[in-house]
């Protein structure tokens, strides 16, 4: 099987909630070891888009493709390629009764199957990776939130993900800790990780980014490298909302 | 400042507001239990009242331990399916709660015990009987055999509380499971973990240490429920004590006796839950 030219394919993506329309006819194309950054409104469609790449969010229609696969209805089969799919969250949603080295550890074991010691020695290497490998068995209530953001992105390195989405990962954070959490980032980008991120840290955009998005209203506005969409904006839209982000 | 107005002793303020903020009202539950030691020690037809209604005390307990782990796991179950997106399994779980909670608890007792049960061993009868049509009589035979009177009131009662008690539980796991935030399953099924999975490594041991405190008053609370099922004629302490206040007409003996066994036991009961809710805020 020759693989993919595209990790990430949506078609014709809608998604609807009840009358509100988040997603109206999204088509978008990640080839392997790309790094996209979305930018938009809020409301404008940017997290349904990425909830639809893992099916958090169920399309109202339209295809995904992941690595060559359709995502479909079945349920194990979804299980599967989340497994494939990293996905880091604003919020972080760290596990709060579990360690820092249980909430890398536990779907490792309970999806993939790792022993005991296996997850544990994975564990301590992501741990190691992202910068804190000295609080693995603390409680995630215990440390900051640029720590947090970091184990989360530790937890999910942790299943080998072919893909890494970021859900507006620095919006959370103190301006002192978002500094370490686009450092991983950085780095991660560096390695060659397909990465889908929604963000307005425009330095990090400019530095790690392949491509940038803009969305607004649910469709993609302008998709273009981010040095062309900084220098000349082609849209009313685009130029509107860099002046408004890009003023202070 | 006025300088006139006299002033208060600190210490004074100190000691009244000491004094205000004392449980007495504990503080009287124990006069109470004090007093009610001496009599049973001191007074012969309270002595002669405690050693006839204490025999009853195995039962209620027992009643109550068996029934309460019963509806723990009915809960566990029904909780699920209040918050299942399954339309059947989410519906029977409603339907289960909500008949339950619409019909008094003596009347719920009367019913399971005396037509829910035999329904239910009618129906087990009638399964015996096709089994046994079919060439299966290995199986079918002892499902015949199974009567009405193999089921005692002990057992009947057990169901009873626990068909009952499984209802209330279930709404409580349901807050629980609930109370949790949504990002938690977001972030487990992100990771390939099944709705399962996700349930029983992340939200339930979250959602049950949230609830652990009321499933202890719901358990305080079963334990004087379980005085109920003395209308099955179960030996718990409240049968035992009406069939000892019939036989002597010394009621207010029986009834002062078996209402400080009941506040005894839900008095430590109610210790015990307050000591784990306050561990339990101390490792938030």
């Amino acid at each position: 099987m020759t693989r993919p030219e595209n990790i990430i394919v949506l078609k014709d993506l809608y998604k609807h909630f009840g009358e509100v329309k988040a997603l109206n006819g999204i088509n978008l194309n990640v080839a392997q070891g790309k790094v996209i950054v979305i930018i938009g409104p809020s409301g404008s469609g940017k997290s349904t888009m990425l909830r639809c790449i893992n099916h958090l969010e169920m399309p109202t229609s339209g295809e995904v493709w992941i690595d060559g696969q359709q995502l479909g209805k079945n349920e194990k089969e979804l299980n599967e390629i989340r497994t494939e799919v990293g996905m880091v969250f604003q919020l972080f949603n760290l596990f709060p009764h579990l360690t820092v080295l249980e909430n890398v550890m536990i779907a490792q074991k309970v999806v993939r199957g790792r022993s005991n010691s296996e997850a544990r020695e994975i564990a301590m290497s992501q741990l190691a990776r992202v910068g804190i490998p000295e609080k693995a068995d603390v409680h995630p209530t215990n440390l900051s939130g640029g720590q947090q953001q970091r184990v989360a992105i530790a937890r999910a390195l942790a299943m080998n993900p072919k893909i890494m989405l970021f859900d507006e990962p620095t919006s959370a954070l103190d301006p002192e800790m978002i500094k370490e959490v686009l450092d991983v980032m950085l780095n991660l980008a560096k390695e060659g990780m397909t990465m889908v991120c929604v963000t307005h840290e425009m330095g990090f955009a400019r530095s790690a980014a392949d491509e940038i998005i803009f969305m607004d209203e649910g469709v993609i506005v302008e998709h273009t490298t981010p040095d062309d969409l900084y220098n000349n904006p082609k849209e009313e839209r685009t130029k509107l909302f860099l002046s408004q982000i890009l003023q202070h | 400042m006025e300088p006139s107005a006299p002033r208060l002793d600190i210490k004074d303020v100190d000691r009244r507001r000491s004094l205000k903020d004392q449980p007495w009202w504990f503080y009287a539950i124990i006069l109470i239990f004090i007093w009610a030691a001496y009599i049973f020690y001191a007074r012969e037809n309270y002595n002669d009242a405690f050693n006839f209604i204490k025999i009853g005390i195995g039962i209620t307990i027992k009643t109550s331990l068996i029934s309460y782990a019963f509806a723990l796991i009915l809960g566990l179950i029904a909780g699920l399916g209040r918050i299942s997106k399954n339309i059947f399994f989410n519906n029977l779980a409603r339907l289960y709660v909500e008949l339950i909670r619409g019909i008094p608890m003596l009347v719920l007792i009367f019913f399971i015990a005396l037509v829910g049960v035999p329904m239910l061993v009618d129906g087990v009868n009638a399964l015996g009987v096709w089994l046994t049509e079919i060439g299966l009589g290995f199986l079918g035979t002892p499902l015949n055999a199974f009567g009405n009177k193999s089921l005692t009131m002990n057992t009947r009662a057990i169901v009873a509380l626990s068909v009952t008690y499984g209802a209330f539980l279930a709404e409580i796991f349901r807050a629980g499971i609930q109370s949790i935030e949504r990002g938690q399953m977001e972030a487990a099924r992100s990771l390939g973990m099944s709705y399962g999975q996700a349930m029983r490594h992340i939200i339930l041991p979250q959602a049950v240490r949230n609830v652990l405190p009321a499933l202890g008053n719901d358990f305080v609370a079963m334990v004087k429920d379980s005085s109920l099922v003395s209308i099955l004629a179960v030996r718990d302490i409240t049968q035992v004590s009406r069939l000892y206040a019939g036989s002597t007409f010394r009621f207010r003996e029986a009834y002062i006796t078996v209402s400080v066994m009941y506040l005894s036991i839900t008095v430590a009961l109610s210790l015990l839950v307050q000591v784990m809710e306050r561990r339990l805020s101390k490792n938030d």
